[in-house]
């Protein structure tokens, strides 16, 4: 089956010397939900500028749904709906103008996108919004129309570059939430994000791209198999003075009703409580300290600077 | 995208544009007329009765084709270098360069927009104009096809201004130290047979007095200028401006990085 995004060996370096690319392979499977990570100035954003073409690459390719950028830009770009970064519509234009322009702009008549700007709008909670300027949006408004916006043409890969950022938690979920369906309705979804809870729980394949190159390319799962040990933060009932010694893991005392512990993944939780119940240590709640993917990717980077 | 795609992208645009300067008419369309008004009091009525006759009309009615076609020219500059720059500005250039839709397609969507905002400035100023004398036309085929031609012209100008514009300032250079100039040396308010030769000559160089004795034909079947050369030079400076424009895009002169 043709993939959806086929990048291989991408370059690019900006007037000022800035090598932002480094020749990135990248493939994303058709129907994938795929989250491209990376610290800021990673390059993500100039890997999306190229593939929707807002950046001129300076070597390499890229094939969408079997269209090479190079030869039929056009056609691949029929293929791609984007929410870019930064907001980038006329905040004096009203949000359903805006929707049906766009769609006007994929040859759509008009009479069908101002069917399908009502769709989307109330699909997003934007329906009774449609006559207000963009402007009067709350910064979550804004993110959800421009989702309607790149839906307008309903492309089969959607691109959200940081969608949820400066969204709030209720919002940033029922975006999930939305994103989920349209994956299983079939729109292959690429997604960057700095919130790595949500890569993993959205996302089932991940690349991570550091200072112009791929580190790392593989499936969310195996991804997080490879996490050696968890660190979890206890809660504890009594109050203790020091960190209790165990056989299995390493303990630290936070506060005296805190403890944080290693647990390795072979040792597993059950014997933790086992180590802990006969010193007469209550645990009232446990959480993970850290994300698990945003563990690794930490790790990852972390070495990928020190090489 | 196919022709009837790409003929949806293309009205999508001019409609966009259109919407875009009927919206905030208070900005677009009536100052060109309150500030034509003036100029028909003051050089028209007021001065123009002192002056007399030029080339054997009465001089409100030698200026009135000059001062419609200034306002055209100004408007449809206006339209595309504004809307253009804030498009860049805003970064909302990205809705349509994301899109399938070819750069002409772009180029000539923005130049309609121009070209509608022109003419309704044109037919609003000319209105105006009717209050205080009332007007000839010798030859509407001339003067339609002249008033277009000049709005094309200007308007694809506005957009390469806007193309290469930076800042607010860039976009308000061009107008005020170069348009505006050669506008009011263009013919407005004069035959350049009052020159002295040397200058009659330099005013040759100007393009705007072709296009303004042109039109001036089409009103009062006065000219300067032979109307075929008048023809010929706005032509050629359209498909020079729409070709210059075009690769600027295709190159992403001042768009991409």
């Amino acid at each position: 089956m043709t993939c959806a995004l086929e990048i291989n060996d991408l370059h690019k370096t900006y007037r000022n010397g800035l090598v932002a690319l480094d020749g990135i392979n990248l493939y994303v499977e058709q129907g994938d939900f795929f989250a491209l990570l990376g610290p800021n100035g990673a390059g993500k954003s100039t890997v999306i500028g190229i593939i929707t073409s807002l950046i001129n690459k300076t070597s390499g390719k890229a094939i969408i749904y079997g269209n090479d950028i190079d030869t039929s830009f056009a056609k691949a770009k029929a293929f791609i709906g984007v929410l870019p970064q930064e907001y980038n519509f006329n905040v004096w234009e009203p949000i359903e103008e805006i929707l049906v322009n766009q769609a006007g702009y994929y040859g759509i008549e008009r009479h069908e996108a101002f069917n399908r700007a009502e769709h989307w709008l109330k699909k997003l909670g934007l329906w009774e919004k449609r006559r207000d300027i963009a402007r009067n949006l709350s910064g979550g408004m804004k993110r959800r129309m421009m989702i309607a916006r790149a839906l307008m043409h309903n492309p089969k890969l959607l691109i959200l570059d940081e969608p949820t950022a400066g969204v709030d938690i209720e919002n940033r979920r029922t975006m999930w939430k939305f994103l989920v369906e349209l994956n299983r309705q079939g729109t292959t979804i690429i997604l960057t994000t700095h919130y790595l809870e949500e890569a993993e729980n959205l996302c089932r394949n991940i690349a991570i791209i550091d200072k112009g190159k791929v580190i790392e390319h593989t499936s969310t799962r195996e991804l997080i198999n490879r996490l050696g040990s968890e660190t979890f933060v206890l809660d504890i009932k009594q109050p203790l003075s020091k960190a209790p010694i165990l056989n299995c893991h390493a303990v630290r005392l936070i506060d005296e009703h805190t403890l944080e512990v290693d647990v390795d993944k072979h040792t597993g939780i059950s014997n933790l409580f086992n180590e802990l119940t006969p010193l007469g240590i209550d645990v009232q709640s446990m959480r993970n300290k850290t994300n698990r993917l945003e563990q690794l990717f930490l790790k990852m980077v972390d070495e990928g600077h020190a090489a | 995208m196919n022709a009837s795609q790409q003929w949806i992208a293309l009205r999508t645009i001019i409609i966009k544009e259109f919407l875009r300067f009927i919206r905030i008419w208070k900005q677009t369309v009536l100052p060109p007329m309150i500030t034509t008004g003036l100029y028909f009091i003051i050089f028209g009525n007021l001065i123009g009765e002192r002056i007399g006759e030029m080339e054997g009309y009465r001089y409100i009615d030698f200026i009135v084709p000059g001062l419609i076609l200034m306002a055209v020219i100004t408007q449809s500059y206006a339209n595309t270098v504004s809307s253009f720059y804030m498009a860049k500005f805003q970064r909302n250039i990205e809705e349509m360069m994301v899109s399938p839709t070819p750069n002409y397609i772009i180029v000539l969507g923005y130049t309609g927009g121009g070209i509608a905002r022109g003419l309704i400035v044109g037919v609003a100023v000319t209105t105006v104009s009717m209050i205080f004398t009332q007007l000839n036309i010798h030859n509407i085929a001339v003067l339609l096809s002249i008033v277009t031609l000049t709005a094309t012209l200007f308007s694809l100008a506005g957009i390469i201004n806007a193309i290469y514009a930076k800042t607010f300032d860039d976009i308000s250079i061009i107008p005020t130290f170069i348009l505006t100039p050669l506008t009011y040396l263009g013919g407005i308010f004069y035959s350049i047979t009052l020159l002295p030769n040397f200058w009659q000559n330099v005013s040759l160089a100007n393009p705007i007095l072709y296009m303004i004795n042109a039109f001036r034909y089409g009103f009062i079947g006065v000219s300067d200028i032979n109307l075929s050369i008048s023809y010929s030079i706005i032509i050629a400076f359209i498909i020079a401006l729409y070709l210059f424009c075009l690769r600027l895009l295709n190159k992403g002169v001042g768009i991409r990085s």
